[in-house]
């Protein structure tokens, strides 16, 4: 098998005493769809900031296409291509939608950039009707799309998504699922997914990991995952399915 | 119809009843108050004994004014109120075609301001321009550009700094020293004056990148007042309280405006005026103010000034984004404190006299209400904030005449800040964005479209 495009090794990391990562270790390879599923509290977040250095890691290091990133401050790791869609969304309220895609783009110098909102405004069309409307006007959903669309403006080689079904309806978080499935398939795009949303995360994946307290208790397929009894008893049963 | 008519008629004059009923409940309620306050009030003669003097003539005032404005307020201004909400409620909004006016106000405020001087010396003559261009022209531009500058720090990048006056100082004083001890020229030490001020920008910004919001302004407070001090403690270099006097003129391409043979007026044949100087200055500052407003305006097209306004909305989106925050930061500060150097060593060579009296705390409090009252980011917004409130203070000396009505110890200019204070409440009320809520969007596919204020929610624009 050829080297993981995203590494982590071994990962703790600690909110001043407190450990919320406790070796964790987790491997994205090109062109996979990965997800992370746990708990409230479990530590999937702090996983994904680590990723991006705020906090980082205590011991164990992380390496992005054989590079280690463990130690580069967060604007360097964004400059490696890799994109996030953080928790909460966190797009400019006051900027138009339109603004907002540019800021993604900075890292381009805008070089690709009417070509780039034209492919997510093909993703997302609804993106294309509020281009000019400003970002906090913008419903929850949209704002999803949104902060995937600037995300993938920057041209990633991997897409980090943080939760992109919190606080959403059902049938958007499907559409959000679906034009997730599409970049990954269409583009090839590499995607690490954090859910607490534990079945419509497996069943996109390609692969998954569990969290529990800052410790991967299990990993494998979507499918097997999806099998797995006390995946089903801890995640699945009692809430959707 | 006669029905109609009649109806109208009656509702009309039971407004007028009610008016004049809440009036003179306000009269009581005012009479109430006031009578202890206003109409009697308690005095020493000269024996030190306490005695009270009536003034039953003010409070009638008192009473009066409260009775007359209720009496409007009901009779006149709520109905008024009234029916214009529900005509603005019954049309929906239509988006207005922009007035010839409105859409070219920038070119027209600069011709405007091109044309000030000339206008006015053709009106009241060279002598008695003087007032005009130098009190009201020059003084409120320095403010424009002051607050201008404060807008790339505040405004655009959202780092609320209350210590913008010490670049101001750095500004006024790398001129005043300069020049007093290297006989350096204005036009030599005004790009020198930008850049140590910018260069204590970064001085200031290393210490607060990590800080946001209340405690930036804090730590920046405090930072306004240490510069402060030292000028005033520094007193071998910079002669403390008393201040640098004597600070050289600018001069127009080597041309001194003074009385001498080859000074300005002797060269272009006019009479000797210090008026001159002071046409020259307003030029002078007007093209300070404008390269500023260029820089701005230009600056927010590019990646840096893209990302000072994504900064000021999300610190962390940024940094995800690979903005490099820390440069971010102190790039705002530095631009920021340049045009406040800029300004600074303007106004040592307008002054010809700097102390550290000049750039006290409420300085920095006036530039960044400006900023705030013109809508933070808007240039336009915030020069007719400049105007207003610095062109309100100045015409608040002009009121003589107030002289005869409260008394010879009346001086208009003490009541400025108090005034100054109202006008705020006022305008944040009304307009909580300040007078130009809306911000101009800096990419486009196709059309521009400002997007107004009003849309956002409070706090999260």
């Amino acid at each position: 098998m050829t080297a993981p495009l995203l590494n982590v090794r071994g990962v703790e990391t600690y909110y001043g005493n407190i450990r919320a990562l406790n070796g964790v270790d987790v491997e994205v390879h090109r062109g996979e769809i990965v997800s992370l599923i746990g708990a409230n509290g479990a530590g999937k977040s702090t996983l994904m900031m680590t990723i991006f250095g705020k906090p980082q890691a205590r011991t164990g290091s992380i390496f992005f296409e054989g590079k280690d990133i463990t130690r580069l401050p967060t604007h360097e790791i964004a400059r490696l291509r890799i994109a996030q869609s953080p928790e909460g969304r966190r797009i400019f309220p006051r900027m138009t939608v339109l603004e907002n895609l540019q800021m993604g783009a900075s890292l381009d110098d805008l070089k690709h950039f009417k070509e780039d909102v034209e492919k997510v405004f093909t993703l997302f069309p609804r993106l294309k009707e509020r281009q000019a409307q400003r970002g906090g006007t913008l419903s929850g959903g949209e704002q999803q799309m949104l902060s995937i669309g600037r995300a993938l403006m920057a041209r990633p080689k991997l897409l980090l998504l943080d939760e992109p079904s919190l606080g959403l309806a059902p049938l958007i978080i499907k559409g959000i699922f679906e034009a997730i499935k599409k970049l990954n398939k269409q583009e090839g795009l590499t995607v690490f997914l954090v859910e607490q949303n534990a079945f419509g995360a497996l069943k996109l994946s390609d692969r998954a990991y569990v969290l529990v307290n800052g410790r991967v208790t299990m990993s494998g397929s979507g499918k097997d995952l999806l099998a797995n009894p006390e995946v089903r008893a801890a995640y699945l049963e009692g809430g959707r399915h | 119809m006669a029905n109609v008519a009649s109806t109208t008629a009656s509702a009309g004059s039971e407004l007028t009843a009610r008016a004049l009923r809440e009036a003179v409940f306000s009269g009581l309620i005012t009479l109430g108050l006031f009578v202890l306050f206003v109409g009697l009030k308690s005095d020493q003669n000269i024996r030190n004994e306490l005695i009270l003097t009536q003034r039953w003539g003010l409070l009638a005032i008192f009473v009066i004014v409260a009775m007359v404005g209720r009496f409007l307020m009901v009779a006149y201004a709520q109905p008024w109120l009234a029916q214009r909400k529900a005509a603005k409620a019954a049309a929906p909004e239509v988006a207005k075609e922009e007035t010839f006016f409105s859409r070219n106000f920038s070119k027209i405020a600069i011709l405007a301001l091109v044309l000030y001087p000339p206008v006015i010396v053709a009106l009241v003559g060279v002598q008695g321009s003087l007032k005009w261009v130098d009190n009201f022209g020059v003084q409120i531009l320095i403010y424009v550009m002051l607050a201008w500058g404060l807008n790339i720090v505040v405004g655009l990048a959202g780092l609320l700094d209350l210590g913008y006056v010490a670049f101001y100082a750095v500004g006024a004083y790398s001129y005043a020293l300069l020049s007093s001890y290297f006989g350096l020229s204005f036009w030599v030490l005004l790009p020198v004056a930008g850049i140590l001020a910018a260069c204590w920008g970064v001085v200031l910004g290393f210490p607060v990148l990590r800080l946001r919001g209340d405690y930036l302004a804090i730590v920046t407070l405090a930072f306004g007042e240490i510069i402060r001090l030292v000028l005033i403690n520094w007193t071998e270099v910079t002669k403390g309280t008393f201040g640098v006097s004597g600070i050289a003129k600018a001069t127009l391409f080597g041309i001194k405006f003074d009385a001498s043979k080859d000074g300005f007026a002797a060269l272009m044949g006019l009479p000797i005026s210090s008026a001159y100087y002071k046409i020259f200055l307003f030029y002078l500052i007007l093209g300070l103010a404008l390269l500023t407003a260029f820089v701005t305006i230009r600056l927010r097209r590019m990646p840096v000034g893209r990302a000072w306004e994504a900064l000021r909305e999300d610190e962390i989106a940024c940094r995800s984004l690979g903005i490099n925050t820390t440069t971010t930061k102190l790039t705002a500060f530095a631009t920021g404190a340049m045009f406040g150097g800029f300004a600074g060593s303007f106004f040592a060579v307008r002054q010809g006299f700097v102390s550290p009296e000049s750039f006290v705390f409420l300085e920095s409090a006036v530039i960044l209400a400006i900023v705030v009252l013109g809508g933070m980011g808007s240039l336009t917004g915030i020069f007719v904030a400049a105007v207003v409130m610095i062109g309100g203070t100045e015409i608040l000396r002009e009121l003589t005449f107030l002289k005869m009505i409260f008394g010879p110890n009346f001086t208009p200019e003490l009541y400025r800040m108090l005034i100054f204070g109202l006008a705020m409440v006022v305008v944040m009320v009304w307009k909580p964005r300040g007078f130009v809520g809306s911000r101009e969007p800096t990419a486009f596919l196709r059309e521009r479209k400002a997007v107004s204020g009003s849309f956002t929610k409070e706090g999260h624009g």
